[in-house]
């Protein structure tokens, strides 16, 4: 058996060798015409190759294995992220620590870092957002950093125009975000799967593109500048002030977004989103207005990307429509995937470790895209529920007073 | 029994393009019956169970309810699935649909779904009343499943249950949505003998102490003749008798319809 596996992995890797041998082994030296041939690489090549490819067969045969167990033992698997949610004897002290680190986090790491937490924490909320839509209610939607680009241009527009500050912004950016999302959402009512992905989709690039033409109305391309920083009763700031505290704008931000969205997934409607991603028919069968919970999806999570995106103008002080392309719906998409679909304390991880990995990957210079992706693609594969796969709270019934 | 019918469907027809599925059907039920509706595979009584339902909009024909609570009669052609479910027709289907990452009670709790009101603000609030309506779903939703008899498995998924008693779930769904009737489609279908007969005993408990009528779609004959007051069948979309199992047991076109022409011999 494993001489067998063995013998697949060494010819893998001669197919590899073979395959990579004229961008490997070959150079031509165009200056002095000759041809250098590079044997060496072709080693190296065959090596790795194979190494690779008997782990990646040894995790697989592994994965199985454990499909396999649980089928016979007709207990589904607690891994061990899931086991460590519901320890209290180990939730309590982790989030203390948490939140003496994110409480301590300004005054000890640099203005760089606060910045890249920041933008960190503005994911978070986009990822809690779209993990409403996509994670607990199941639909697909490849257009959310539209949301994200209506809050941000509510206010830098709302305070070009008429001079509206940040706090006022903030809630009408949000409600200017959810009425987009109404929009989208009457239209693609009757859409799901793939058919809701494409529509989703065209309708971010159609709300890109008007910003992006619309040269009267956004100022197109070109984007508007400075956007006043969020204010504190009008004290006056300095930029590092200003900074750190809009980093714990964000953090009291997403604690407010983590209790709502934690309420209303255990809530009435919280039940008729997941029963909606099970099974459309039978959901509207038992008497769940499906336009209605549809359309609350769309709105609710929308506006979370209004909020995120006023926060991005305040900081930025900039915004123009690249910030907001197929893109980022993308990233954003990945930060509820990797971290794991309906699972709030994934989200966060996962927006964590989108943002922050690439960051603290720039050693690795152009080279890091290419290691995101592999890392991405060995989630999907070892990983398909995520880092941390749902742990919903199920509702249970205890008989204790009959 | 009572002579007003609580459902009155008359000569409802359903087109798909140029195929009738449909062709004006007849087919009443009174308070407090069990009526079956029989006949040969693509015979319509599904279509037909989708037209009453809400699934479909019905090509023609009228379908009227009269709620027994209220006694007021309604025309509900062609209204959205749920709005059926709140006036009272709760549905199961042939193919099982059970919410399956969900489990027993939150099923059940689903069913309640269109009887409860917290809203959004609610939900985020959570106040009293909110909790009560959470507490009171959930005691209503376990009091159901210890009446048909599931309240072992309370707090498994759904999909881990056994075939019949992801189908005995599938009833008390529906009877979480508080209905004055309920539609079974093909209840019994790959059940074994001992499961059918617990079935069988299930649905006359439902019909004598709910109060609540029932149209049931089934192939399973000794079930349909020992459980149903009046039997419908249905052959190619049309109906070909009406009658009590009696009747219908002696009626040549039911037995041509079921075995063929050349019975008669």
């Amino acid at each position: 058996m494993l001489v067998n596996e063995l013998k697949k992995s060494f010819l893998i890797s001669l197919w590899f060798m073979f395959l990579t041998f004229p961008i490997m082994v070959i150079r031509v030296n165009t200056v002095e015409n000759i041809i250098q041939w590079r044997w060496a690489n072709l080693f190296f090549v065959g090596i790795g190759s194979f190494v690779l490819s008997a782990l990646w067969r040894y995790l697989i045969r592994r994965k199985e294995q454990g499909i396999k167990k649980t089928e016979v033992d007709g207990v589904a698997r607690v891994t061990l992220s899931q086991r460590l949610l519901r320890e209290r004897r180990f939730t309590i002290p982790a989030l203390i620590v948490i939140a003496i680190v994110a409480l301590a986090f300004p005054f000890v790491f640099s203005l760089y870092q606060t910045n890249i937490m920041i933008t960190a924490l503005i994911y978070v909320l986009l990822g809690l957002g779209l993990n409403i839509v996509v994670g607990v209610a199941g639909l697909l939607d490849l257009g959310y950093a539209a949301f994200y680009l209506v809050g941000a241009y509510s206010y830098a527009l709302l305070n070009y125009h008429f001079g509206f500050g940040f706090w006022t912004v903030l809630g009408l950016g949000a409600g200017m975000a959810a009425l987009f999302g109404i929009i989208l959402g009457f239209p693609v009512l009757r859409l799901r799967g793939d058919y809701l992905a494409i529509v989703t989709l065209g309708f971010g690039e159609i709300i890109r593109l008007i910003m992006e033409n619309w040269n009267e109305f956004s100022f197109g391309p070109s984007g508007i500048a400075n956007i006043p920083r969020p204010g504190f009763f009008g004290v006056e700031m300095n930029f590092e002030q200003v900074t750190v505290y809009v980093y714990f704008l964000m953090i009291a931000l997403s604690l407010f977004t983590i209790f709502v969205v934690n309420r209303l997934q255990n809530s009435r409607i919280g039940r008729a989103w997941i029963a909606l991603r099970e099974d459309e028919v039978a959901c509207q069968a038992m008497g769940i207005d499906k336009r209605k919970t549809k359309l609350m999806a769309f709105a609710l999570g929308a506006t979370w990307a209004g909020f995120a995106g006023v926060v991005f103008a305040a900081k930025t002080t900039f915004i123009n429509p690249a910030s907001f392309t197929l893109w980022e719906s993308i990233n954003i998409l990945c930060v509820v995937v990797l971290g794991g679909m309906g699972s709030i304390v994934g989200v966060i991880v996962g927006a964590f470790i989108l943002i922050l990995l690439p960051e603290y990957l720039r050693f690795l210079s152009e080279y890091r895209i290419l290691a995101f992706g592999t890392v991405l693609v060995l989630m999907m594969v070892f990983r398909p529920g995520g880092i941390v796969e749902t742990v919903r709270r199920t509702y249970q019934y205890e008989e204790a007073d009959h | 029994m009572d002579m007003e019918p609580i459902l009155d469907v008359k000569q409802l027809t359903m087109d798909f393009g140029g195929l009738r599925a449909l062709d004006s059907v007849d087919l009443d039920v009174s308070q407090g019956e069990i009526v079956a509706l029989i006949g040969p595979n693509g015979a319509g009584k599904t279509t037909f169970f989708n037209c009453i339902t809400g699934i479909y909009d019905p090509t023609g024909g009228d379908i009227m309810i009269t709620a027994p609570k209220n006694g007021r009669t309604q025309r509900i052609n062609g209204i959205k699935p749920n709005l059926v479910t709140e006036k009272g027709l709760a549905r199961t289907f042939q193919n099982i649909r059970l919410f399956q990452n969900m489990t027993v009670l939150e099923n059940v709790m689903i069913g309640c779904h269109c009887r409860m009101k917290a809203g959004i603000l609610g939900a985020v609030l959570r106040g009293i009343s909110t909790r009560r309506e959470e507490e009171a779903v959930i005691q209503k939703s376990y009091s159901i499943l210890k009446k048909i008899g599931l309240e072992k498995y309370v707090n498994e998924f759904a999909k881990n249950l056994p075939y019949g008693a992801q189908r005995r779930l599938e009833i008390a769904r529906a009877m979480a949505t508080e209905p004055f009737m309920l539609l079974l489609d093909e209840p019994a279908a790959g059940m074994n003998p001992q499961e059918t007969r617990e079935l069988d005993e299930l649905i006359v408990k439902i019909c004598e102490t709910e109060g609540i009528s029932i149209l049931l779609i089934e192939h399973d004959m000794k079930l349909v003749m020992s459980l149903s007051d009046r039997i419908f069948v249905m052959d190619y979309g049309k109906k070909i008798a009406q009658g009590t199992p009696a009747e219908i047991r002696k009626n040549p076109a039911v037995i041509k319809a079921y075995l063929g022409e050349e019975i008669d011999a």
